[in-house]
């Protein structure tokens, strides 16, 4: 036992190190390093490389799902991770973003898309709101199965509603208007080695309808301002006065922090998020039904969040591009994905209790109590 | 609810017991009574038992008592030295059928350290909890700055200058000393969403204002060192200084401390006394909780005594120490803890 | 409305009757979350093991419409036997798996409810994947009746015939009805008095007041909390005999929106607190009914979760209040 925690420690405290060592290198270096991370984050789709990309599903596809995923993950983390509040219809705020844009694009409006997603974003942060306003007061726990339950109420609302298309959905959502700047190539590695592929191209930005790397790199963007802005609350006043509600709510009464109010307001963002995952959803979908939104996917995204370790956000990331890229990796055994995704979550639950990547404060709880330990021990044998 | 409440107290461990034994049975009568009530609540209730215990080897932090920590200007209306600051007006709280306090009447003048003390159960932590919003009394009512607080929130009267800390330790346990503070200095901020996200200057200023009210109070407590310490991780006695800096962080008219030497042994307890004068004399009032007589005795201007809810004294500490009601109060328990 | 003024004898025992097996599944949610203050998310899938239990026994002894009293009773006996063996096995070995590692390394809740869910998948996938788990383990041509179509639906024979035995403002009150109300309230009293009376049952109370304390007294609480797991089990087997004798029809995902049913019951009632537990039930089973009269029945779920909402913001701690041990701050 001893001494299992004394090697997670040191390998902690190497990669630490890591850390460390790229934070003191040059300001010029650090930057290449981002710029050389966003090129190769942005031309992924188009790279091919062999076991990474999905056989069977369109790989440009694929990326934009996870990167769905990454963005609900990081919205969902405001709401779990920072606040500590137990959100289990997250669904719900997604599907009311794709409807918004379905019924205002397409089902009873035609408005153009750069006008309906930021009232799809609106539209969500308001039920976020209206169903924070009153939930928020109750405990915790009892937060877990209202959220559960309007999640569930959402989706029946659109399976029975036939002014929301009842269960046939909303088709013909337009696409976004694109720019045709440049043509981005591929690479082919049918031959063993990459070679550059002329003839399979994608435009930036053409949102077409068999090319899904646009959405992708719609979705890279949309992540990346969410992450800054994310970044920029975080490390402010709020998000201070998030993680001291979630650490002891009366104690943060007690030091001043109105924390219904910071509760609702995390709430509301988390929905807002949710509402422009959706939104982007139904886009590169150009059709949605009440199937694409149940409750299991609430599930999927709460498990993203607390797999790569709830209040950090890159954790998060990590935990989104686990929940959804393995499954699609792995098709050929689809009938055992759900099987071997819960068997993942129960040995994760009980060999990585803090996520893939636990946040900084736990790191550092971990080593302290490493150091203690070793302490206690060199008393005990004194 | 347990922390509030003192019939749930934990009871004195064997820990404890054989820690203060020797130092109680050279103190006069009352003093020892007390001192045998004195428990070492645990470290951190609201954490794991991860967090370190207080080692005797730690050597006691040094404060710097040149550092001003004088309170911020928060805009309530001043009061002069000596006038009143806040009036418990015959206060009546019950739960159920149980009575917690029973009209109790006393006022804190600005300026002063008053001392706040009574046997197990006597409703000192519930009078904080009534003055602090967390309970409404029952019946009565509590007068600040010469206006009723009424039925503001929790956090509206620590705005209005009312802080305290806890029998029981609760700081936010994973988040670092610094930021425990910067909540408290927070108190009196409103950077919202919007100036964090632009970056406006009023997210600088106020950072930078906050960050440096901090990092003096963490200089002030001699925890300047350990600024970037998760809560959890600091030792039990800084945990405790810890606390009061935050509660200080909020600029405080009035300083609630329930039990602060709860733990504590008598060099440090001879520290915390120097602290608390020295927080006086900074420009804040003191209401102190405590069961260490002789650090009540050394350091308050004026002393309360509650019993079974009710006020069975109040005056000087020489009164105090001389009035036959306080010592078969605390006889009495003496008698009761010895069966 | 004017529906349920016509039919309202009619709704009431439908709502009674499905109300009893949310009670009976509550009842496993409640004792888990009142011993470790946590939402036994698997709960479902443990009342979805009883439902195939119950009915791959009347299978097996050859069960079907048109049996002879003494036939019937027997069977039936032996639905409960089965489902409740069952459940209260998967409960068992659930606890031992998926929460007990965990709590011996004091994760933090959020984790336990990973857990459960993982456990969760992993259950109904099983169940879902059961011709494949026979084929691994080469009984595929044995087992071939119980196995075979296993993403469908499995329906039970209709062991009983629905008769009416007497008849309420034009309601026929049929025999299912009333095995389903009277033995679902015979288990709850039987529950009670466990809990209330025996060694086991005070030790269960002992540990959801205060665990520290109980493990002070003497209590094993391991082993207490292996006997509440076991005993939610029991409750959902019982719970999904009625439901098979009522219903009829199970699947390997049958459990997941009855388990969120049964959690809105419990919490409706008050979360750790058994009678609460069961009122929760029933006022759910009821409400649902007569809402969806009213409304109309593709609206049932909503009016659930609408009214589990309004209580709660009305009594944060649910009807009775929580209190399996005592209500906590």
């Amino acid at each position: 036992m001893s001494t299992s925690t004394g090697t997670a420690a040191s390998t902690k405290q190497r990669r630490l190190g890591f850390k460390e060592r790229v934070n003191n290198l040059p300001r010029a270096v650090k930057i290449l390093l981002w710029v050389v991370f966003a090129v190769f984050l942005f031309m992924l789709p188009l790279l091919n490389i062999p076991f990474i990309t999905t056989e069977g599903s369109d790989f440009g596809g694929v990326l934009f799902t996870v990167a769905t995923y990454v963005l609900v993950a990081l919205g969902l983390n405001i709401v779990v991770g920072y606040a500590g509040l137990l959100d289990l219809g997250y669904v719900g705020f997604y599907a009311i973003g794709a409807y918004t844009v379905g019924v205002l694009s397409a089902e009873h409006a035609k408005l153009s898309w750069v006008v309906v997603v930021p009232i799809a974003i609106v539209v969500a942060m308001v039920s976020g709101v209206v169903l924070g306003a009153p939930t928020l007061r109750v405990r915790g726990d009892y937060l877990a199965i209202v959220t559960l339950g309007f999640g569930e109420i959402v989706r029946l609302t659109l399976v029975n509603s036939e002014w929301l298309g009842a269960s046939r959905g909303i088709s013909d959502i337009p696409k976004p208007p694109g720019v045709e700047l440049f043509e981005v190539p591929s690479i082919d590695w049918s031959s063993g080695a990459p070679v550059v592929d002329l003839d399979t191209t994608s435009t930036f930005l053409k949102f077409g309808i068999t090319d899904f790397v646009p959405y992708y790199w719609l979705a890279l963007g949309v992540i990346a301002l969410v992450l800054l802005f994310d970044i920029l609350v975080k490390s402010s006043r709020v998000g201070r006065a998030w993680e001291a509600t979630r650490e002891d709510e009366d104690a943060a009464e007690l030091m001043g922090v109105p924390t219904f109010r910071f509760k609702l307001l995390a709430f509301a963002l988390g929905a807002a998020i949710g509402g422009l995952s959706g939104a982007l959803f139904a886009t590169k979908a150009g059709f949605i039904n009440p199937q694409s939104f149940e409750l299991l996917l609430s599930i999927l995204f709460i498990a993203a969040v607390v797999v790569g370790g709830a209040g950090n956000r890159w954790g998060v990331i990590v935990g989104a591009i686990v929940v959804a890229y393995f499954p699609e990796r792995f098709r050929e055994f689809a009938d055992f994905r759900v099987l071997v995704f819960g068997l993942a979550l129960m040995l994760l639950a009980i060999f990585r209790p803090q996520g893939l990547l636990p946040p900084r404060r736990t790191v550092r709880a971990k080593r302290a109590d490493a150091r203690q330990a070793v302490l206690e021990e060199g008393e005990a044998s004194a | 609810m347990p922390e509030s409440t003192e019939p749930n107290r934990p009871d004195t461990s064997a820990e404890s017991t054989a820690q203060t034994t020797p130092e109680a049975t050279a103190e006069p009568t009352a003093a020892a009574a007390a001192d045998d009530a004195t428990t070492r609540p645990a470290v951190t209730p609201t954490t794991d038992a991860t967090a370190p215990l207080a080692d005797p080897a730690d050597e006691v932090t040094e404060i710097n008592p040149d550092v001003d920590i004088t309170p911020d200007d928060i805009g309530v209306p001043e009061v002069a030295e000596g006038e009143r600051l806040l009036e418990v007006d015959d206060v009546t709280l019950r739960f159920g059928g149980v009575v917690a306090l029973n009209e109790v009447s006393f006022h804190i003048n600005k300026g002063e350290i008053l001392g706040l003390i009574g046997p197990n159960g006597a409703g000192k932590t519930t009078c904080f909890n009534v003055m602090t919003g967390v309970y409404q009394p029952t019946s009565g009512g509590i007068r600040y700055l010469g206006k009723p607080l009424g039925k503001r929130k929790k956090f509206q009267i620590t705005k209005l200058g009312i802080a305290r800390t806890f029998q029981n330790i609760r700081l936010f346990a994973n988040m670092t000393a610094l930021e425990n503070v910067l909540v408290g200095v927070d108190a009196h901020h409103s950077t919202g969403i919007g100036a964090a996200m632009f970056r406006l200057p009023k997210h600088r200023r106020e950072e930078a204002q906050g960050y440096a009210r901090a990092m003096e109070l963490l200089t002030f407590m001699g925890l300047d060192g350990k600024a970037d310490e998760l809560a959890r991780n600091l030792p039990y006695g800084d945990q405790r200084r810890l606390e009061i800096a935050r509660a200080l962080a909020t600029s405080p008219q009035l300083l609630c401390l329930d039990e602060p030497a709860a733990g504590f042994n008598p060099a440090e307890k001879a520290k915390l006394m120097e602290l608390i004068r020295t927080i006086r004399d900074q420009g804040y009032t003191v209401l102190l909780i405590e069961h260490d007589m002789k650090l009540v005795m050394g350091v308050t201007d004026r002393i309360v005594v509650l019993e079974f809810g009710r006020k069975i004294a109040e005056g000087s500490p020489a009164e105090i120490r001389d009035n036959p009601a306080v010592i078969a109060a605390y006889l009495g328990v003496d008698e009761e803890d010895a069966s | 409305m004017q529906n349920l003024i016509d039919n309202f004898f009619s709704y009431t025992i439908t709502g009674l009757t499905i109300g009893a097996v949310y009670a009976l599944v509550a009842l496993g949610y409640t004792l888990v979350y009142g011993v470790l203050r946590l939402i036994n998310f698997a709960h479902s899938e443990v009342f979805m093991y009883g439902t195939f239990g119950a009915l791959w026994v009347v299978m097996l002894l050859g069960g079907k419409p048109g049996g002879s009293v003494g036939q019937v009773i027997f069977w039936v006996v032996m639905m409960f036997v089965a489902a409740m063996a069952m459940s209260g096995l998967i409960a068992v070995i659930l606890e031992r798996v998926a929460y007990r590692p965990l709590r011996k390394r004091n994760a933090p809740p959020l984790i336990a409810l990973i857990s459960a869910i993982g456990a969760s998948f992993v259950l109904a996938e099983l169940m879902g994947l059961r011709s494949r788990v026979a084929g691994w383990v080469g009984l595929d041509d044995t087992l071939r009746e119980y196995v075979r179509n296993s993403r469908n639906n499995a329906g039970l024979p209709s062991i009983i015939s629905p008769q009416p035995i007497f008849s309420v403002g034009g309601y026929n009150v049929t025999n299912v009805d009333l095995i389903v109300i009277i033995g679902a309230i015979a288990i709850m009293v039987v529950l009670d008095q466990f809990v209330k009376r025996s060694r086991l049952g005070r030790g269960i109370r002992a540990v959801a007041m205060d665990p520290e304390a109980a493990a002070l007294m003497g209590v094993n609480r391991d082993r207490v909390i292996q006997v509440t797991f076991l005993v939610g089990g029991v409750m959902a087997g019982a719970a999904a005999v009625f439901y098979m004798l009522k219903i009829g029809i199970t699947r390997y995902d049958a459990g997941f929106i009855l388990g969120v049913k049964a959690f809105t019951a419990a919490v409706l009632g008050g979360i750790g607190n058994l009678r609460g537990a069961l009122l929760g039930g029933f006022i759910l089973g009821l409400a649902e009914n007569y809402g969806s009269a009213v409304v109309g029945s593709q609206w049932k779920d909503v009016v659930a979760f609408v009214l589990l909402v309004l209580i709660l913001l009305v009594r944060p701690t649910g009807l009775l209040g929580e209190s399996l041990g005592k209500a906590r701050a």
